[in-house]
């Protein structure tokens, strides 16, 4: 084997590597989320977090791109917020008396489809799909499915979510709130 | 069975308090609705700012029709019933844009931005003499309005014009489209509806809209806390916590009802104090400037009795917030159990991008199904009307007694009465007071409290703004 075949593969092990960590990474935020341990769950954002989750329309073929998803920092979107909002959303849900959200919904949170988009410094870009199930009460069940873009930082040797892109593949949301976490 | 006559007084009996729970399960009561409430109705369709040029257009409902909003080559408005007129299937099925013509992917029948029937294949060869296009063009909307930039429509040319339908409401209306300022028609929409499923009929968020004072409990979740523009201390929608609610004011002729007084002297300052950014973006001193500003110019353009920037509801199914979040919502009945929501954010038009962002941010975690706020509003409509569909639950009706009988007329505002108790029901049973007449009326012309004052139509209507 040459010198340059063992870079190469020497190469490919470190970007193996690190869509594992990256795996491992988001697979633990679901676990979090789906385990109710939402305040930890917070300290995986970083404090300058945006957190996105645009309207999709219905659009003429060719304005996809522009028009098909409202505009972060511009728009309405279903969610387009920091992390002090966040935290109220975790401080609500811990009052006891959010009663969308008490009692607890079932959550089950599938990541899959996770490409690793751009490595600069000490953030990463990372796309994947997510398909969210809810159950709660008896028998009121939503089904959340769609992309994700996040960008990952690190911090102090800890992954951290700086961005989060949410879009989920709905134009009139068919669940009645989003309490759940994406 | 379930009656389909005699409302008034029966099912709903508004002077008592007591009202059936089948109006809102029922599905013949529901099938009548949708001839007798929402053909007959003033609704709400969009704004001007979202179809600012020639061919631009917006798809919105009105009921469970589809309807187009259309701004055609010339600058006039219309409103399209979205179905051609050969076989039925939707000519428009994008949420916006901008077009010359509205091509029915069926068959190839086109209508002009104005709904005229432009172009039909074979014309020649096969409808020629037989087939008149004048008549056949995409059904508009018999009444229409442009009031201050909000579009409205009834589909009953005999129903009251526009500001007949609306009567002293329009006041507290022109809260949310004026410049807050107290300028005319300066509200814009912001891009981005949202629009959602609720499994509940679609009373439930129109009466909460009305007179929504009186469920504190839904939401001391979210007055924990604080998501209000003043943070923790204040309400969620802003001013302190500590200052007592406005009180309501009803319409019982009309159905409307507004959460808030008539105008008057104001002896406080009603809008939040910006103390708490909520987030990095967030300018609050900038904020607090212009609403400072806002509230000087209100008292001195009102001579000392500025009207409140409050929320309501307009009979049957539009609710908006006058300030914040500052949004029309319209409750779509898709069915006796499930509505579609559809939520429009206002702004001014004029003002500093930074009282805009705070304006969007603080809709998004207060209203619709992202809102924190509404979050349990929705639970509360979604498990009510379940618990309501039994056989056993529909035997027991509703208590809507709550400051029965403490209102009294007001000066100043047409057709208004008030009731200065924070805790009253009496918005409700306006609500369903109103509900019951069109619903017991063969037509507008049993209906008496419009009679002598009725007007015959878009014509009696004063509305500003062009159409």
């Amino acid at each position: 084997m040459g010198a340059s075949n063992a870079q190469d593969r020497e190469h490919s092990l470190d970007r193996l590597l690190l869509v594992r960590e990256i795996e491992e990474f988001l697979y633990y935020e679901a676990e979090l989320l789906d385990t109710r341990r939402y305040e930890e769950w917070l300290t995986l954002l970083t404090e300058d977090i945006r957190y996105w989750m645009p309207i999709a329309r219905n659009v003429e073929y060719g304005q996809q791109a522009e028009r098909e998803y409202t505009r972060e920092l511009h728009d309405v979107s279903w969610i387009d917020e920091g992390k002090h909002t966040l935290s109220q959303r975790v401080g609500q849900i811990s009052t006891g008396i959010h009663w969308a959200e008490e009692p607890l919904s079932r959550t089950s949170h599938m990541v899959s489809n996770v490409d690793l988009i751009t490595v600069t410094g000490d953030e990463v870009t990372v796309k994947c799909r997510f398909l969210i199930y809810r159950n709660r009460q008896e028998t009121e069940t939503d089904f959340f499915v769609g992309k994700r873009e996040d960008t990952l930082r690190k911090v102090d040797g800890q992954w951290k979510i700086a961005r989060r892109k949410v879009m989920l593949d709905q134009n009139v949301l068919l669940a009645k709130n989003l309490t759940i976490l994406f | 069975m379930a009656k389909t006559r005699g409302y008034a007084g029966e099912l709903v009996d508004t002077s008592n308090g007591i009202i059936s729970r089948e109006i809102f399960v029922n599905h013949d009561i529901y099938q009548q609705e949708q001839e007798q409430i929402f053909t007959r109705t003033w609704q709400f369709v969009g704004h001007e700012s979202q179809v600012p040029n020639p061919g631009d257009y917006f798809l919105s409902l009105v009921g469970e029709e589809s309807v187009i909003l259309s701004r055609d080559k010339l600058g006039k408005l219309h409103v399209l019933l979205n179905s051609c007129r050969h076989r039925g299937m939707r000519v428009c099925r994008y949420d916006e844009g901008n077009t010359s013509d509205f091509l029915c992917p069926y068959h190839g029948w086109s209508y002009a931005s104005d709904g005229k029937l432009t172009g039909v294949p074979f014309y020649k060869q096969s409808y020629e003499g037989v087939l008149d296009r004048t008549k056949w063009g995409l059904i508009e909307a018999p009444q229409m309005t442009n009031y201050k930039g909000s579009v409205w429509v009834c589909w009953d040319p005999k129903a009251p014009g526009f500001l007949d339908y609306m009567g002293g409401m329009i006041t507290y209306l022109d809260g949310l489209l004026d410049y807050q300022d107290g300028r005319e028609a300066g509200a814009v929409v912001v891009a981005g509806v949202q629009k959602w499923v609720l499994p509940c009929n679609w009373k439930f968020p129109s009466e909460n809209f009305m007179g929504d004072m009186y469920h504190a409990v839904s939401h001391t979740s979210v007055e924990k806390v604080g998501i209000g523009p003043g943070g923790p201390g204040q309400f969620r929608q802003g001013v302190d916590l500590g200052r007592s609610r406005d009180g309501i004011t009803s319409f019982p002729e009309l159905g409307h009802g507004a959460r808030g007084l008539p105008p008057g002297p104001i002896d406080y300052y009603p809008f939040p104090t910006f103390k708490a950014a909520q987030g990095p973006l967030d300018n609050m001193p900038v904020v607090e400037e212009y609403f400072q500003h806002i509230h000087e110019e209100r008292k001195k353009r009102f001579n000392g009795r500025p009207s409140t920037l409050v929320g309501g509801h307009i009979f049957p199914n539009t609710s908006y917030h006058a300030l914040f979040p500052r949004t029309i919502a319209v409750w779509h009945p898709t069915g006796p159990s499930t509505t579609e929501g559809w939520r429009w954010l206002f702004v001014d038009k004029d003002a500093p991008t930074e009282v805009k962002d705070l304006a969007r941010h603080h809709f998004m975690r207060y209203s619709g199904p992202a809102g924190l706020t509404e979050q349990d509003d929705m639970e509360n409509w979604a498990y009510a009307h379940t618990a309501s569909t039994g056989i056993l639950a529909r035997r027991h009706p509703y208590n809507f007694q709550l400051g029965l009988g403490a209102t009294h007329p007001v000066e100043g505002v047409d057709g208004a009465v008030v009731t200065e108790a924070t805790h009253s029901e009496e918005n409700a049973r306006t609500f369903y007071g109103r509900w019951a007449q069109l619903m017991d009326a063969k037509s507008w012309d049993d209906i008496p409290s419009n009679g002598p004052s009725r007007g015959t139509g878009s014509k009696r209507s004063k509305s500003n703004g062009s159409v």
